[in-house]
């Protein structure tokens, strides 16, 4: 990922190195067994997206993402990347091309941050110069300052740093294709909160394709730009938007699994940066109180945040802090409401509410304060997003081959096997 | 006392390093040896579990039995010893292999594989550095072992300190037996106890931070 990279996709238009994946009927039979873990399975993953794979557990969501990088060999069907047909290539080669996360990271505790996430670029030959640059790139993409963390070990670092790590060591040989097997459910809610943030953070920037599965639906609407839900077999109930999957459930399966608040889901729909947010008084370490003081009297405003070189929020001060404080100092407050702007608005309630503030302060990319959004945005937003619901788009194909008798992918029609259109 | 180590300073110094070598160099055949079986049963349950057997019942074979049995074939000399030292030397490095390569967390090997590692850099670069420090304390156990077995062995002519023991055992109350004997006895001691020190200093080297305990 270079520079022109990021500034593109800073602007509106969006580069995109995702590669499309296609699955063609593809059907895992373990032996000995009569029932197929995977039946028949033809879905489509458009390039650039994040497709989120959900069912209850042993519904074979796993096993069709190990069979995209052929951990687990499929007994039939095609796998396409990007037009190839990869299921009769070396496995260690494809694995190589396509990043893999897991739950905690799965990082190798005898190596140290910088050599894990060196093992792909180091498997492909790179020169030492060149990784190390990535290494500190990576690092930085993912949040973590490169200076101390490059050569710590695993056991040195919480389990969201370890979780980053793992993010960072999967997209070193900037593959187009990041496949994530449940990274987040091992972490505490806050922590998955800032995760699934940071994840879409990145996402913005490097603009691949992912493939992530989960047995958490909140955590599917949130990131996911389609959701395939699965039933035993990896019979596919529906694949489809989370937006229309909420309105329109296909089956009882899926309205099950959806729970019965589907109401409420529509906090998770929006997003913090859909909204408008409030600016605010900032403010850098080292400056006059008084002087941020009077600003903040002359703009009505409550309270000023205190940003770090690099424009991230260290800590808020309300008029009575500033007016009893002589430099604004430059200390970090662990307890401040950040949420991301990619956040929903469920997450920004729950910081709030977590903080007990009626505000929590926004970060953009790689945790830069961008504004404030507080509870009456909120309120507004949902009312707003409750009396409008678009219906024109077309959902990626997906269906099972056991479903429908003849799969023609070609003359198919852009619409999932589980939704009559 | 004084005089017998002093007249044989020379003899004793030379025996003693023989041993020392005989010792150092049969636990490094018998690592390799080990880790190599190791890695060929390990993923395998019945394998694993013959080999642990076999680890379990060689180890209540009496050396002084094996080295009788191994001159017939071999005769007198270095051949012998060495295998049986190798032999013994192997079994507990045998074992704590198995137990090290099992006991490594699934999900590191899943997300080595996963990033496409193949199966050979996998145990090379991941399994095996994760396994080291409970093979190397295999090693460790072995290396004590074995320095009682080194002196056995002498029985049949070869190196090492064990000469001495069994020398004095054979004339025993005769001239400067007994001192023969505890030289040979002390000799071993002070032997283990320099290697061990020797192997814990290399598990401190080659054990990376990151798995230290």
């Amino acid at each position: 990922m270079s520079d022109s990279k990021i500034s593109s996709s800073a602007a509106s238009e969006n580069t995109v190195s995702g590669a499309s994946i296609m699955l063609q009927e593809v059907t895992k039979t373990y032996p000995g067994q009569k029932k197929s873990a995977v039946g028949g399975l033809t879905l489509e993953i458009p390039a650039g997206s994040i497709v989120m794979f959900v069912g209850p557990s042993g519904c074979g969501k796993t096993t069709t993402l190990k069979m995209i990088n052929r951990l687990i060999e499929p007994t039939s069907g095609q796998i396409v990347i990007n037009g190839e047909d990869v299921t009769t290539m070396n496995g260690d080669e494809l694995r190589r091309r396509i990043g893999y996360v897991i739950q905690a990271g799965g990082l190798f505790p005898h190596m140290t941050v910088a050599s894990n996430i060196a093992m792909v670029p180091k498997m492909l030959g790179w020169d030492k110069a060149k990784i190390n640059a990535r290494v500190d790139e990576l690092l930085e993409l993912v949040s973590l300052d490169p200076e101390l963390y490059r050569d710590r070990f695993p056991k040195e670092l919480s389990g969201g740093q370890q979780q980053r790590v793992g993010v960072a060591r999967a997209l070193a040989a900037d593959p187009p294709v990041l496949l994530m097997d449940e990274p987040f459910g091992a972490v505490d809610p806050i922590t998955r909160q800032r995760l699934q943030d940071e994840l879409l953070n990145i996402q913005s920037e490097v603009q691949k394709t992912i493939v992530c599965v989960t047995h958490d639906f909140d955590e599917a609407v949130k990131l996911g730009d389609w959701i395939a839900i699965f039933n035993e077999g990896a019979q596919l109930e529906q694949y489809d938007s989370p937006e229309r999957i909420l309105a329109n459930p296909a089956s009882e399966f899926v309205e099950n699994f959806i729970g019965s608040g589907a109401g409420l889901k529509q906090l998770t729909l929006t997003r913090v940066n859909e909204v408008d947010l409030v600016d605010a008084i900032t403010t850098t370490p080292g400056k006059r109180a008084s002087d941020v003081l009077s600003q903040l009297q002359g703009s009505g405003r409550k309270i000023a945040v205190v940003l770090d070189s690099r424009g991230r929020p260290l800590r808020r001060m309300d008029r009575r802090q500033l007016s009893r404080a002589e430099i604004i100092e430059g200390t970090y407050d662990p307890d401040l409401p950040v949420v991301g702007e990619q956040a929903t608005l469920n997450d920004a309630l729950d910081t709030m509410l977590v903080a007990s503030a009626e505000y929590a302060l926004v970060t953009g990319r790689r945790d830069v304060f961008t504004g404030i959004i507080t509870v009456q945005t909120v309120m507004e937003a949902i009312a707003a997003a409750n009396s409008s619901m678009d219906d024109h788009h077309e959902a990626p194909v997906g269906l099972n081959s056991g479903a429908i008798n003849v799969v023609d992918i070609e003359s198919e029609p852009a619409e999932s096997g589980g939704e009559p259109a | 006392m004084g005089d017998f180590i002093g007249e044989r300073s020379r003899q004793i110094l030379f025996a003693s390093w023989q041993h020392f070598s005989l010792v150092v160099q049969c636990l490094i055949l018998a690592t390799i040896i080990a880790v190599l079986i190791a890695v060929l049963v390990y993923r395998n349950k019945a394998l694993a579990g013959i080999a642990n057997g076999v680890s379990a019942i060689g180890l209540t074979v009496p050396s002084f039995a094996l080295i009788g049995l191994l001159i017939v074939p071999f005769g007198f000399g270095v051949t012998p010893a060495v295998i049986v030292v190798t032999f013994f030397a192997a079994l507990p490095i045998l074992r704590n292999a198995i137990v090290g390569l099992n006991n490594i967390e699934p999900t590191i090997v899943e997300s080595a594989r996963g990033i496409g590692m193949s199966r050979l850099k996998t145990l090379v670069s991941v399994e095996i550095p994760i396994a080291w420090p409970v093979i190397l304390t295999g090693v460790r156990i072995s290396a004590q072992m074995v320095m009682g077995v080194a002196a056995v062995v002498s029985y049949a002519l070869g190196p090492g300190l064990g000469g001495f023991i069994f020398s004095g055992l054979s004339r025993l109350g005769g001239a400067n037996a007994l001192e023969s004997v505890i030289v040979g006895v002390v000799g071993v001691v002070i032997l283990a106890l320099i290697l061990d020190l020797i192997l814990l200093g290399i598990g401190r080297l080659t054990t990376p931070r990151g798995i230290r305990v």
